[in-house]
């Protein structure tokens, strides 16, 4: 399956700038491994040690918050469309 | 003032105080960091007793400095002795910061007015926020004041009154369809592919940090101590957050004594994935699809929801939610006892009150804090329904005491 993943501005030095990649892989767990293959070293800003998506990442599939879907094993069609995005937090003890 | 950079939470990565807000290396909230090096509390309280009645009298304190021209003069709210709520709740020592008295009638215009000129230190032209309503109005006036060019995302939906207050202001109202969660992720990636100044995303470690300001008032309205509890409503976080950081800040400066603010976050039941971790106790916040009558709270993707979770837990306070009709029957107590019409935000946060209060989890000798921080005239839609009906008659004495007098208790 071609999917695309849209490359957030902190990982765009790692794709060379590239804000759009196309990927191959039938879930979304396939499609990380795909873009590492790509892009050494993405996949470890993205996902734990243990192959969880890390505190300060959401990942959209179709515009869906994938913690509403299967998470990593969610399902991509032909065509579907990734999205890497912050979480965002802005607070501090200090 | 003296800002040394923005620094990353988690990794401690250093950054330039530019118009960034996630850390490169793990993607970590970036924080504004300042040097307070040789600030002395008494000193300190000098300077903000003499300053300007708005949030910039705490300017040491922000990171930007105030622009006159664009001014709307946010802040300084009244914080109000609560005697007849208190009294029905049982919590003498009950206060209220009534933040519904700010330029558009939110605390958002505490966090706007810190972006807006963070935004024009860095140059940008087009002013835009991902919102739940307030936001939205305080981008647009404060926009307006400064004249830039103001773009407001919000979800479809909103009460009719938000969307007008914004819209009088000029700015381009975009509803997406979809919820806020929806909105914040689209402003996210608008923010990567333009040079746009949102808000609560590329200005957020600025515009966070004028939250802060709702825990400087309150310490030193109270004769310069911070209370033994605050009561803040929760959405996205950042007050909560913030609120903590600003007591923090003033006790580690010496302005007041060190003391723990039990912090309590109030979450609607429809929208509360915070309160449910809480209960759980875990430390994960599941995203939910919110659905409730304070829109303005519907953030079913908490950013702050851990450190929220933790702030909460390692205080003494609590994360507490309360359903749709405990916030409407919460926003006509307040009222009624306090003169003061909140929008639901402000119900969830007397509902809440009054269920820690009935359930004893909050003291009676607790100095407590309840902040109101939006008005209700902008949705009436949540109360509509179960006012009491106005009274008709003639103009005639006859009419008026066969239908009044007895209803006035006369
Ligand atoms: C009136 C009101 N109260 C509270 C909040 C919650 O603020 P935060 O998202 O910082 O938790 C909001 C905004 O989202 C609001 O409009
Ligand atoms: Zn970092």
């Amino acid at each position: 399956m071609a999917v695309t993943v849209r490359i957030p501005t902190p990982l765009r030095r790692i794709t060379n700038g590239e804000r759009v990649v196309t990927v191959s892989g039938r879930d979304l767990a396939q499609a990380l491994i795909d873009l590492d293959r790509r892009f050494p070293g993405i996949r470890a800003k993205i996902l734990d040690d243990r192959g969880e998506v890390l505190q300060f990442v959401n990942i959209f599939v179709n515009e869906q918050d994938v913690r509403f879907l299967a998470g990593l094993q969610t399902p991509l069609e032909d065509g579907a469309e990734v999205s890497i995005v912050p979480a965002m937090a802005g607070g501090a003890q200090a | 003032m003296a800002v040394r950079g923005l620094v990353c939470r988690e990794c401690g990565q250093r950054f330039p105080a530019e118009a960034i807000f996630v850390c490169e290396s793990c993607f970590g909230p970036l924080e504004v960091e300042y040097d307070l090096d040789g600030v002395r509390g008494e000193a300190l309280r000098e300077r903000i007793a003499g300053g300007p009645g708005s949030i910039w009298r705490y300017q040491d304190l922000l990171p930007v400095p105030r622009v006159p021209e664009w001014d709307l003069s946010p802040g300084f709210t009244p914080l109000v002795r609560a005697h007849r709520l208190g009294d029905a709740l049982g919590l003498p020592n009950l206060y209220l910061k009534n933040d519904t008295r700010n330029p558009t009638w939110s605390f958002k215009d505490r966090v706007v007015a810190v972006a807006l000129a963070a935004g024009k230190r860095f140059g940008f032209t087009v002013f835009s926020c991902a919102s739940t309503g307030n936001l939205a109005n305080a981008v647009a006036a404060h926009a307006a004041k400064a004249g830039l060019r103001a773009v407001v995302f919000i979800p479809k939906g909103l009460e009719r009154a938000k969307v007008i207050t914004t819209a009088v202001y000029r700015p381009t109202v975009v509803e997406v369809e979809g919820t806020y969660d929806d909105v914040n992720r689209l402003c996210l990636e608008i923010a990567d592919e333009h040079r746009w100044a949102i808000a609560n995303v590329n200005l957020r470690p600025y515009y966070s940090e004028g939250a802060k300001t709702l825990a400087f008032e309150v310490a030193e309205q109270l004769g310069w101590r911070a209370p033994d509890r605050v009561v803040v409503p929760v959405g996205s976080g950042n007050m909560f957050v913030k609120i903590h950081k600003g007591f923090e800040e003033f006790e580690r400066l010496g302005v007041i004594p060190r003391q723990t603010v039990r912090m309590t976050a109030a979450q609607a039941e429809g929208c509360g994935p915070i309160a449910t971790a809480y209960k759980a106790k875990t430390d994960k916040v599941l995203p939910v699809r919110p659905n409730t009558i304070a829109k303005s709270l519907a953030i079913g993707a908490p950013a702050d929801g851990a450190y929220v979770l933790d702030l909460a837990r390692s205080t003494g306070g609590a994360v507490e939610s309360v359903t749709d009709g405990e916030v409407v029957d919460a926003v006509r107590l307040l009222a009624q006892t306090e003169g003061l019409f909140t929008e639901p935000a402000g119900g969830v946060t007397i509902g809440v009150l009054r269920k820690l209060a009935a359930s004893g989890a909050i003291g009676p000798d607790e100095v407590t804090v309840a902040y109101i921080t939006g008005i209700g005239l902008k949705a009436l839609e949540a109360v509509e329904e179960v006012v009491e009906p106005s009274v008709t008659i003639k103009p005639t004495l006859a009419s008026f005491e066969e239908r009044v007098l007895a209803l006035a208790g006369g």
